[in-house]
């Protein structure tokens, strides 16, 4: 199939070894998204080798998983991928659920979808800023990114009490039930959010420097990116319609009418404005769940907080995160301890074909192509 | 020798303002704090929004985040430091031209965290480099971040910069840089610099005030 | 959605006659069930399932410690439960081993997870199962990955080194039996086991 010892081999046969740079780019570095190295070999401006190097952030969230029980472990899944906690709480209390066998209420999972999609907000929010960034336009795109996300994050404070480490979701619901007044406020935060949308995107399709700098670089073929195992908006931008929001609806997705926006060629620039496409998308999931937002219990009735021990077996449960696939692969031996947490990080799945997108291309197209990759450390080091 | 405060009143109502060397240059280097930009996991996020419209640093002059260290005279530790991470960070604070500061901003960074159990977490960045201000917090609230900052201006504005007890950077015989720790087989070598690290003896018993 | 795990079965024996594939009942209520594959067969058997049988994903490769082997048969259940008990009672002890879990998932009939467990032979010295980074680009930091914390050599791997620790560091942390290096030496508020570590260092 694909034969990775040709692209990865460090020995550089054939290649004038005088003439070419070593670079090491991080890990402190302006546009590497947190603590990531990457070891490159250049040959002038150009790419012959790129070896990405992880681990500065390695916090050992599998291993002291394994020293609590199983509802410890929910907050430090809020910092796996720091920019959107609520998502990995999804994930987490998805995946014990599968284990346990443990039902969730309507309301509960109306309140899980809203959440989520706000997340889903953020991020891709977050992400224009930050690429942007890289890309020169340094703090401007990022003041109205944030501009919008600290709105919703306000939310988030009202309801869980916390600006980021939300710690919101239980196995079998969520941790309390909305207060008064706090779906008007969405509402009202999203009925804003399209015409911001409309204002970024009117400043950005026609940008000169975005389309020279994003267009045709990065690309991959399509079966080399499922082989890659990428997923997420990286795989939907090439035009592979994988969301498992679709596929394998978990909660009540299926309830609920949005597209799946695809791209063409799977470039920097496709990977950008799919974002924008997904999140008119989440808009329209967050309009449709407030509107049918029943009452009800908030976290199943005979739900256990304390003591609890899911049956011997094991589950892997995923989730469509803003990133790509989120999974949990949970190994249960009946005690109140998880005996092996194994986190599916989309980040670190993706960064696989990092190497295979930059070679050939200059310096300055590594930096947009890593922000095209939407990585964040927490999630690649575990 | 102290100016009399009437003294000084009647000057500057006529534009005369008495102050000593060492205020102003206190002064002129706590407002003007260039950070350098060093987010290391959560706690980056709360820094990078605390520079952002709501919550505004540049308001007190550290807006300017400088890549290099060279340029930098703050470093805002933020986010965990792991172990394979730490002899980075001791290289990158050598680096720093004096005078330079170091705010601890998070729990991971003063003592470690949520994660003081992992086997590659150093618990806490004081192990090796000398921290000025602590601000605790999972993550601090970008105010929290603010209010740190005030502490360290607060800190800075009360540096001797003459005399016996001149402050670490006004001194000749004063260490600028500290030993980067080397990788072992199993931990990092040395864990802790002994020279600037001196925790205080607990001795907790088992079933005692909790 | 599952995939229906008896008839991939079945494909697989009769296309591989030779390779050591056996069936797992997963216990608990998630019912995914697992094809337990003998290591020198998985490269064949990951070929065949990509290439004849659509699984072109692989989404996920764990690494798991099991010092104690009975655990591990609780968590996989073979189907013919009285043999085990007929071991149990003549052979002796088996050794602990490490297993490598794999997660399949198929694009074009949208079903999944196939789960494949690979086993090594023991704990210490032989710990070899092939690589499928030839088959499956995506397992190639996966398996570097469980090299580091756990200490399975994967054979034909391009480049099998240390990720996530520096290099060089010479335990595999994810063991059962790992234990932390001591920098307990400031603990304001230890108990459990961290008290014990934190007593060393207590003044006499």
């Amino acid at each position: 199939m694909i034969a990775p010892s040709s692209i990865s081999n460090p020995t550089l046969e054939g290649t004038d070894d005088d003439q070419l740079l070593r670079v090491s780019l991080g890990p402190q570095h302006p546009s590497t998204h947190g603590v990531f190295r990457m070891n490159v070999v250049l040959d002038g401006e150009t790419i012959v080798s790129l070896k990405p190097v992880f681990g500065y952030l390695h916090r050992n969230h599998e291993k002291i998983a394994e020293c609590g029980p199983y509802l410890h472990s929910m907050p430090y899944t809020d910092r796996l991928d720091y920019i959107c906690p609520l998502t990995n709480n999804w994930a987490y209390a998805l995946s014990v659920e599968k284990l346990a066998g443990i039902e969730v209420p309507e309301r509960a999972e109306y309140m899980r979808v809203i959440l989520g999609e706000l997340t889903r907000l953020i991020n891709h929010t977050s992400f224009m800023g930050f690429i942007l960034g890289d890309m020169g336009a340094w703090g401007s795109a990022l003041m109205y990114a944030f501009r919008e996300r600290e709105k919703i994050l306000d939310l988030f404070e009202h309801l869980t009490g916390a600006r980021m480490m939300a710690n919101f979701m239980r196995f079998g619901g969520c941790r309390y039930d909305l207060p008064e007044g706090w779906i008007g406020q969405v509402s009202t935060i999203i009925d804003d959010y399209g015409p911001f949308l409309d204002e970024m995107e009117q400043l950005l399709i026609g940008n000169e420097i975005l389309l020279a700098r994003t267009q045709d670089v990065g690309q991959l073929p399509a079966e080399k990116l499922i082989n890659g195992g990428v997923t997420g908006p990286m795989l939907r931008a090439a035009g592979i319609s994988y969301d498992i929001r679709k596929v394998e609806p978990y909660g009540i997705y299926d309830r609920f009418d949005f597209r799946i926006p695809l791209g063409e060629k799977g470039d920097c620039y496709d990977r950008i404005m799919i974002r924008f496409l997904e999140m008119r998308e989440s808009l329209k999931i967050l309009r449709q769940a407030i509107d049918g937002l029943p009452e009800g219990d908030f976290i199943h009735p005979k739900a256990k907080l304390r003591n609890f021990k899911p049956p011997v077996g094991e589950a892997y449960g995923r989730i469509e995160g803003p990133k790509g696939e989120l999974g949990f692969h949970l190994v249960s031996n009946g005690t109140t301890d998880p005996y092996r947490f194994r986190v599916r990080a989309p980040s670190f799945i993706n960064l696989t074909l990092l190497e295979d997108m930059c070679l050939g291309l200059d310096l300055a197209d590594v930096v947009i192509i890593l922000g095209s990759i939407d990585i964040v450390l927490g999630e690649v080091d575990r | 020798m102290a100016i009399d405060q009437k003294l000084a009143e009647d000057l500057k109502s006529q534009g005369i303002h008495v102050t000593s060397f060492e205020s102003l240059i206190n002064w002129g280097r706590s407002s003007s704090l260039w950070p350098m930009q060093f987010g290391l996991a959560c706690c980056a996020i709360e820094m990078i929004a605390a520079t952002m419209a709501k919550y505004d640093m540049a308001r007190f002059g550290a807006e300017v985040f400088r890549p290099s260290p060279r340029q930098a005279d703050l470093m805002l530790v933020a986010g965990t430091v792991t172990k394979k991470m730490a002899p980075l960070v001791v290289r990158l604070y050598n680096q720093m031209a004096e005078p330079k500061y170091v705010i601890a901003m998070g729990a991971c960074a003063i003592s470690g965290g949520p994660f003081k159990q992992g086997y590659n977490v150093l618990k806490g960045i004081d192990r090796y480099i000398p921290v000025d201000i602590v601000i605790p917090g999972c993550p601090p609230r970008p105010e929290a971040l603010l209010d740190g900052l005030m502490a360290l201006r607060k800190k800075i504005a009360g540096e001797k910069l003459i005399g016996k007890n001149r402050v670490r950077h006004a001194d000749a015989k004063g260490t600028a840089e500290f030993p980067v720790p080397e990788y072992g087989p199993h931990d990092l070598q040395p864990t802790a610099n002994r020279e600037i690290w001196h925790p205080k003896p607990v001795v907790h018993e088992e079933g005692g005030d909790r | 959605m599952n995939p229906d795990i008896d008839a991939i079965l079945n494909h697989l024996r009769e296309a591989l006659p030779d390779a050591a594939i056996e069936l797992r009942r997963n216990p608990g209520p998630a019912e995914q069930h697992s094809l337990l594959v003998e290591a020198a067969s998985l490269p064949d058997v990951c070929r065949f399932l990509h290439d004849e049988l659509h699984f072109d994903y692989l989404s996920n490769v764990t690494g798991i410690d099991w010092p104690d082997p009975a655990k591990a048969e609780a968590v996989a259940l073979a189907d013919n439960e009285n043999e085990t008990k007929e071991e149990t009672e003549e052979s002796p002890p088996k050794p602990g081993f490490l297993e490598v879990v794999y997660h399949l998932y198929s694009h074009r009939d949208r079903v999944g997870p196939l789960v494949l467990r690979v086993r090594t032979l023991d704990r210490g010295e032989n710990v070899e199962i092939p690589s499928v980074v030839s088959i499956y680009r995506s397992a190639e930091f996966q398996e570097r990955e469980i090299y580091d914390l756990f200490g399975v050599r994967f054979t034909g791997h391009p480049d099998l080194r240390r990720i996530l620790m520096w290099d060089e560091f010479v335990d595999h942390p994810m063991r059962k039996d790992y234990v932390a290096p001591d920098d307990f030496e400031y603990e304001p508020t230890p108990h459990d086991a961290v008290l014990e570590r934190a007593k060393e260092h207590y003044p006499s």
